[in-house]
């Protein structure tokens, strides 16, 4: 019985493999770690998912599991939507890397395409993430000039390198247009929580912040930024535009639907590779919000101009001269990061007070 | 009208009865659910329930995974239900669970990259204690103090979060991930690590455990002393203190035993089948494992196969969003709605139901 089953198991998965081979049905498959209906990170996710459907209409089918847990549960999803018979999967939080890696060897045939991870062990597993901080250096620059008390509040949510990369690019930028600005971080260890970002942000209002950036994907802190009257905050993730125009002045947002329908596109005409996509800016993967007209017109100049630079390629936030928060040198003058660094990016730079906490 | 009548005893038919019965009554509320939401109801039901089992496109597959699911809810479970029994409310498992993984993957980590056949040993040891650890601070509390061991026990899990997090960031950090958080693979590394024990059963030492705990939590309630004095205490505090039942004593056996197997069901995940110390390594299995011990009955057979129930519907639940594009939420209403049956038809066990004409208000 057992062979038999596994017999009829294989002629299946081989059945299943010519036909997707056969029909021009390209299916598609998301893993969220949140719901659509969180606003911010998955909201943006699934946005694409549809933006790949209406992109291609009856040519594709995609199929999505939300609220899945990061560990054993992704993989055993992941598995089964691989049964299916999808061709490609996109997984999309960081924690499912080891999971996407140990499917993908099991599946050669699935195509993986895993959200802000590093590996890569088969050749059928992909990465890509946005150059947030390019975002972040916008919306810090529009912080350093709006701030009366010269203090901006960050809502950090895990002290990994994406997030302290994050705060070091917009604690730059704010400092570059104002030299007496303080950067103050309260770190929640969550991605999303609207109770415990509400209360962070309580926190840092009564600490006499009147800007609040955040890496947590929930609209609290606009919320009590709203409450609290004359403090401002930004759109994360997504453009969060129910608080516009104050107190949410402008926003970055994740744009994920070019890079899904070229990567199903890819799929489609045979041609998908193994890659490690870093994008920003200049492809649009990362995008800024209306700029709303709290923000003086000179301001909203000088932001323009920098998403402008940037998109041309001519400016990185993390250019030197740039110590590191003990003083030493990190980058001399006119050096610019490499990726490399900014990946593992594990350091405050000079000038902002606190320790990271471990 | 309808009457409830008391029963002098509770009805043994039905108490066999009733879980059936819930089980096809969630079967028709759900089905109406997902009509609601336009999804096919009887194959949705057919997804979530059959297809798991003995779909040839899954089953091969996903039979394994109902056990590597249901272990770790089955071994905590049991060891809750021992103090449900007693009427001592351990709500905080899931705290335990976490603390038998972060003590089980430090004493491996701490070995890395030594191979020796102790080291597995040790870690279990050390999962089990690490657990005991988190059970005793509410039952010493509970016992010194006569403090309320459902609260500070549900306390206590919001601590051993930040304490994983903390882990994951800090002192349990692979060194060689550059900055990212979580702690070495321990399923990739031999001597620390719980593997299938028979290939493409699912079958590894902690469902192994959890199978061993059926067994002992069976005996113990029907033929040990401890087991008679847990089930007096459940009923009658006063009988039992009459039958020179130590109450102190019992809360610090009860509390410890489930917190132990809380424990051990944290280690064996955090070496098996999830692997490593992360900051979100803890799923929900502590507090699941409460509605399994219910839906089980507080029977250790019952909650063996309630464990394998619940299983199941997670594992078809994934399935049913994969094939039909059911919500989430949906699916978590779904396996609400099977305790909610449950509870609610265990009045048939208790009460016996009259019509009559009439009306004696």
């Amino acid at each position: 019985m057992n062979l038999k089953t596994i017999l009829t198991g294989a002629t299946l998965a081989l059945g299943v493999a010519v036909s997707a081979q056969a029909n021009e049905v390209v299916k598609a498959g998301f893993i969220y770690v949140g719901v659509p209906g969180d606003g911010g990170w998955t909201y943006e996710h699934d946005q694409s998912r549809q933006a790949v459907e209406a992109y291609f209409g009856d040519e594709v089918e995609t199929t999505y599991v939300e609220s899945v847990p990061e560990g054993p549960d992704a993989e055993r999803v992941m598995t089964q939507m691989a049964l299916t018979g999808v061709d490609i999967i996109f997984t999309t939080s960081f924690g499912y890397m080891e999971a996407t890696n140990n499917v993908a060897a099991k599946f050669p045939n699935v195509k993986f395409e895993h959200a802000t991870g590093f590996m890569r062990n088969t050749p059928n597993v992909s990465t890509y993430s946005a150059r947030f901080y390019e975002g972040r250096a916008v919306i810090g620059t529009i912080a350093g000039r709006m701030t009366k008390s010269n203090k901006i509040g960050y809502i950090g949510s895990f002290p990994i390198p994406e997030v302290i990369r994050g705060i070091n690019s917009s604690y730059l930028s704010a400092k570059k247009v104002n030299p007496d600005v303080e950067m103050k971080v309260v770190w929640v260890y969550t991605w999303f929580d609207p109770a415990k970002e509400a209360d962070a942000a309580q926190a840092l209002i009564d600490d006499g912040v009147d800007v609040i950036l955040q890496h947590t994907d929930s609209t609290a802190p606009l919320a009590k930024a709203a409450d609290a009257g004359g403090v401002i905050g930004f759109g994360q993730a997504s453009d969060m535009a129910a608080y516009a125009p104050a107190p949410r002045v402008s926003s970055i947002i994740d744009n994920w639907a070019p890079y899904y329908i070229q990567r199903v596109q890819d799929v489609m005409d045979g041609t998908w590779e193994s890659t490690d996509t870093w994008d920003g800016i200049s492809t649009g993967m990362v995008k800024i919000g209306d700029i709303t007209d709290a923000v003086p017109a000179d301001v909203k100049a000088e932001a323009m101009d920098l998403i402008a630079q940037m998109k041309a390629g001519t400016f990185s936030p993390f250019t030197g001269p740039i110590n590191k928060q003990d003083g030493s040198v990190w980058l001399a003058d006119g050096e610019v990061a490499d990726d490399g660094t900014l990946a593992g990016m594990n350091f405050y730079v000079e000038g902002i007070v606190g320790d990271i906490p471990n | 009208m309808i009457r409830l009548e008391k029963r002098p005893q509770p009805s043994k038919l039905w108490i066999a009865l009733t879980p059936v019965l819930a089980v096809i009554a969630t079967m028709i509320a759900g089905g109406i659910l997902f009509a609601m939401l336009g999804k096919p109801p009887v194959e949705a039901i057919r997804t979530i329930f059959w297809d798991p089992l003995f779909s040839e496109q899954f089953a091969a597959y996903s039979r394994p995974q109902l056990l590597i699911k249901a272990g770790p809810l089955i071994l905590i479970a049991i060891g809750l239900s021992l103090g449900f029994r007693a009427g001592i409310w351990n709500i905080g498992a899931e705290g335990q669970y976490i603390m038998g993984a972060i003590f089980g993957a430090a004493v491996g980590l701490a070995f890395y990259p030594m191979e020796a056949f102790y080291i597995f040993p040790l870690m279990v040891i050390a999962g089990a204690f690490g657990g005991w650890l988190w059970a005793m601070i509410p039952a010493l509390l509970r016992t010194k103090f006569n403090t309320n061991e459902i609260l500070v026990s549900l306390l206590l899990v919001y601590v051993a979060e930040f304490l994983l997090q903390s882990m994951a960031l800090g002192a349990l950090r692979n060194p060689d991930n550059s900055g990212f958080p979580g702690s070495r693979n321990l399923s990739q590394y031999a001597s620390a690590s719980n593997p299938e024990l028979f290939t493409g059963t699912g079958i590894h030492w902690g469902v192994l455990t959890a199978f061993i705990a059926v067994i002992g939590a069976y005996i113990l309630l029907s033929r040990h002393i401890l087991g008679f004095q847990i089930r007096l205490t459940g009923q009658s505090e006063r009988a039992a203190r009459f039958a020179s039942v130590n109450p102190k004593r019992l809360v610090i056996f009860c509390l410890g035993i489930s917190g132990l197997l809380a424990g051990l069901a944290g280690m064996f995940e955090v070496s098996g089948p999830s692997g490593q110390i992360s900051i979100d390594f803890n799923a929900g299995y502590g507090f699941t494992a409460i509605i399994v011990a219910f839906l089980g009955r507080l029977n250790p057979v019952g909650i063996l196969l309630a464990g394998i129930l619940m299983a199941l519907t997670y594992v078809g639940g994934e399935l049913a969003q994969i094939m039909l594009g059911l919500p989430a939420a949906a699916i978590q209403i779904f396996q609400g709605m099977l305790l909610f049956f449950l509870l609610a038809l265990d009045v048939l066990s208790n009460f016996r139901i009259r019509f009559r004409k009439g009306g004696i208000a």
